[in-house]
């Protein structure tokens, strides 16, 4: 039984439009060259792999479903009423698997000591033993270290051998499609003759692979990063997180390009009273502090939820409601630049000559403006697009930790880092939470800002004569 | 000049009115003050007459736009929006939900604010500008390959990884300087090391990477050409000719900041207990006191628009060609 969340929707529909965009580029060469550069670029490349990854996992997780389930006390099967992802079915049993309350990664024993009652009878105080991480062990005090780099061992083989049979394949393929021998194109590629950085991109797909590998061998039985406070995996966590951060790095620009766009070559190209109201518009808006307009805006948000409970069928769609309402009022506060940027630009070309002429022949405002003024800004929007993604993924963190982003309930970085930092205190310290949420967002972030600098060079005229 | 100024103070006004209709709009129309008095007093259980006081109290009893029950000019000021919202204009801010003197509380909170800010403003200047001169003065050579590279690795950090490590290293190992707090006199000078710190090591990346764009920009043009062509050493070109004009686009983005220094940062304020306006918005925020939060929504609007006016001040101050008429 699929369900189907807002951003859900909103999600495929930007996997449909991103999809028609690149059929869209396909055929017309002003957008092709600066791709081609991108796709050049060894370092924009891995970071697309990098970028690739966190998607497919955000996109697993959005594919929301009622899991099938027997009835209690029948044999008939029914909808359960909790909701769960693809990601949930793909990482199987990290989510079921919980132990009561903080346990370090790769532990055996809980963080916490507790009163233990032994078989015959009398009680002491130590740390338990784990329900599940490290529970196949008969004594981890002396087989743990060694069974786990039996298995960190294992792991590295598997992930080479997958890395190495896709090589093959690879290879085998692109040899095959080239007309070369297996050696010449294997050669090609390692000796970096390629036009398309293979050796980037197969690198990076085998770190990935191996470093996957490795951690799905240790997670079948331990915590890998450790547990939380109420006892889930942090690995899970990350994990799920990564659909908050993608959402609302991605969903916010689409909320708000479709006004940005139209305003801004509005404003430019109409002039006059158009332009007036519509920079009294972003100016307005531009003036609010922009934290304190999110912040009010949840504020505001939280009276309606409290006080129209019963519209909100579950959690779930509440937070989801949160998530779908802070990716607008963030778009809210950040297309005010991209609209004075694109009302600059229109302004400059409207005054040129293939404009003129389309005026000339009666062509009407609307074609003109989506004919000529849109393709030659599209530039413009794609570099904003990929120079904000990152900083919006960073602000969700900071927003969650004053209280004012995504939903409490939600798994995101931001509620990982705020729900850990109150343990800082605490003697041995809790530390694994915290690392895995800023590493996770940092490998995130650092993609992002790597790829967007190659689309930027890509894209935008005034560096690319600046420099050579 | 004076002509201009009063003009563009003349422009802000309908900015500020579009402001207020905003909050108003976002503060009273999605939400009745029902739903805020029942917010308030607790979900469960509110009896009606416990609302009806709250409101009272408060001066949300009276119509939104529009009181047809009184006569005169009191049809227009016996409303919530006048009462609430016209008054900002005059920085009139009221009494807060929980009945505080809303102006003074910001007269007090606001040096707090300013005690972080300042110094975190001059010293970033001077580390940004230092370090982005460094970086284009061995443009194309490794020491740039490398500042960049660390550039980007920094500003891919979150922020919230540089307040909490901070706190952590301090609070742990060094035990220099309290972890968070404030006090008044010279003795917040230790409670504002931490946040100042903290504050530029967060931004220095992306910060230092934008000032080398700008002065490589610099670099670029021919005057810099001409001046290098006549022999003059390329350590009184950078400084004499690059820093000096790279100084215009860096310091009209800074003027525009002045005003807001006000206001303080929301996150750091929060996070290092500074008693400044931030973690006054915070606590608002967190109290539910909607007459704090509109208060300070107006309040950063009007600093916002008097920086936008003191940076075109600022350009004619530092760029001779520009005439503002």
């Amino acid at each position: 039984m699929p369900v189907l969340f807002i951003t859900d929707a909103l999600i495929f529909f930007l996997v449909f439009m991103v999809s028609c965009f690149i059929l869209y580029a396909r055929r017309h060469e002003h957008l092709r060259a600066p791709w081609r550069q991108v796709v050049r670029s060894p370092l924009a490349m891995s970071s697309a792999v990098i970028l690739a990854a966190y998607i497919l996992v955000g996109l697993l997780d959005s594919i929301h479903f009622h899991p099938r389930m027997p009835a209690a006390g029948s044999d008939e099967i029914i909808n359960s009423t909790e909701i769960m992802s693809l990601l949930d079915v793909v990482t199987g049993p990290l989510r079921t698997r919980n132990e009561k309350t903080y346990s370090s990664p790769l532990a055996s024993h809980l963080y916490a000591k507790e009163i233990i009652e032994l078989p015959d009878g009398s009680q002491i105080r130590d740390y338990p033993r784990l329900l599940y991480g490290g529970a196949h062990l008969s004594a981890p005090e002396a087989g743990k270290r060694q069974d786990i780099l039996q298995r960190v061992f294992s792991g590295l083989l598997l992930g080479s051998t997958l890395s190495g049979l896709f090589f093959g394949i690879f290879v085998l393929l692109s040899g095959r499609a080239g007309r070369v021998s297996f050696t010449a194109e294997a050669m090609a590629i390692i000796r970096r003759r390629k036009a398309i950085p293979w050796h980037a991109i197969l690198l990076t797909l085998a770190l990935l692979v191996i470093t996957a590998s490795v951690t799905i061998v240790l997670a079948s039985e331990y915590h890998v990063l450790g547990t939380d406070k109420v006892g889930q995996d942090v690995l899970y966590q990350s994990l799920k997180s990564i659909r908050t951060g993608l959402v609302i790095g991605t969903l916010t620009t689409l909320v708000m390009l479709p006004f940005a766009i139209m305003l801004g070559l509005m404003a430019g190209y109409f002039r006059g009273w158009v332009d007036d109201v519509i920079q009294y518009l972003y100016t307005t808006l531009n003036s609010i502090p922009g934290v304190l307009l999110i912040a009010a805006s949840i504020l505001i948000l939280q009276v309606y939820i409290a006080n129209h409970a019963d519209e909100f069928t579950s959690i779930e769609h509440r937070a989801d409601m949160r998530l779908l309402f802070l990716c607008i009022i963030l778009g809210i506060t950040s297309w005010t630049g991209l609209c004075r940027m694109l009302r600059g630009e229109t302004l400059k070309l409207r005054e040129i000559d293939y404009v003129q002429a389309a005026q000339a022949f009666g062509v009407g405002n609307t074609t003109i403006m989506l004919r000529h003024l849109l393709p030659n800004v599209m530039h413009i929007v794609m570099i904003s697009i990929v120079l904000d993604f990152s900083g919006l993924v960073l602000a969700e963190a900071v927003l969650s930790y004053i209280n004012i982003g995504v939903d409490p309930t939600m798994h995101s970085w931001g509620n990982m880092i705020n729900s850990a930092r109150l343990e800082m205190a605490r003697e041995p310290i809790v530390w694994w939470s915290l690392t895995a949420a800023f590493l996770f967002m940092f490998v995130l972030v650092l993609a992002a800002n790597l790829f967007s600098d190659a689309v930027r060079d890509a894209f935008d005229p005034r560096i690319r004569t600046g420099f050579e | 000049m004076i002509a201009y100024i009063f003009r563009r103070i003349l422009y802000a006004l309908p900015i500020l009115i579009g402001v207020n209709i905003i909050t108003f709009v976002l503060f009273f129309v999605v939400n009745t003050p029902d739903d805020m008095a029942r917010m308030n007093l607790g979900q469960k259980r509110v009896t009606q007459e416990a609302i009806q006081k709250w409101k009272t109290e408060r001066g949300y009893d009276k119509p939104l736009l529009w009181n047809s029950n009184t006569g005169g000019a009191g049809k227009l000021t016996d409303t919530i929006f006048y009462r609430n919202s016209v008054k900002l204009f005059v920085f009139d801010f009221g009494r807060s939900d929980s009945g505080r003197d809303i102006s003074y509380d910001i007269s007090q909170r606001m040096w707090p604010s300013l005690a972080i800010t300042v110094p975190g403003l001059l010293l970033g200047l001077l580390a940004y500008i230092t370090f982005g001169l460094i970086l284009a003065f061995f443009r194309a050579t490794y020491v740039d390959i490398a500042g960049v590279v660390i550039c980007v690795i920094m500003m891919s950090i979150s922020g919230l990884f540089y307040i909490i490590g901070g706190q952590y290293l301090i609070g742990k190992f060094l035990h220099l300087v309290p972890i968070s707090g404030y006090d008044i006199g010279p003795e917040a000078f230790k409670f504002v090391v931490l946040p100042v710190l903290v504050g530029l090591i967060g931004s220095i990346g992306a910060s230092t990477r934008w000032y080398r764009t700008i002065f490589l920009e610099e670099m670029n043009r021919d005057y810099v050409r001409t001046a290098r062509a006549k022999g003059i050493p390329e350590q009184q070109v950078l400084f004499r000719h690059v820093l000096m004009n790279g100084m215009i686009p860096i310091l009209t983005g800074v003027v525009v900041l002045l005003p807001t220094l006000f206001i303080g940062s929301l996150v750091m304020e929060s996070f290092f207990a500074i008693p400044g306006l931030g973690s006054y918005t915070i606590d608002a925020i967190n109290m539910q006191d909607f007459a704090i939060v509109r208060s300070m929504v107006f309040l950063g609007s009007v600093l916002y628009i008097i920086g936008l006016i003191l940076t075109d001040i600022s350009y004619t101050l530092v760029d001779p060609r520009v005439r503002l008429e």
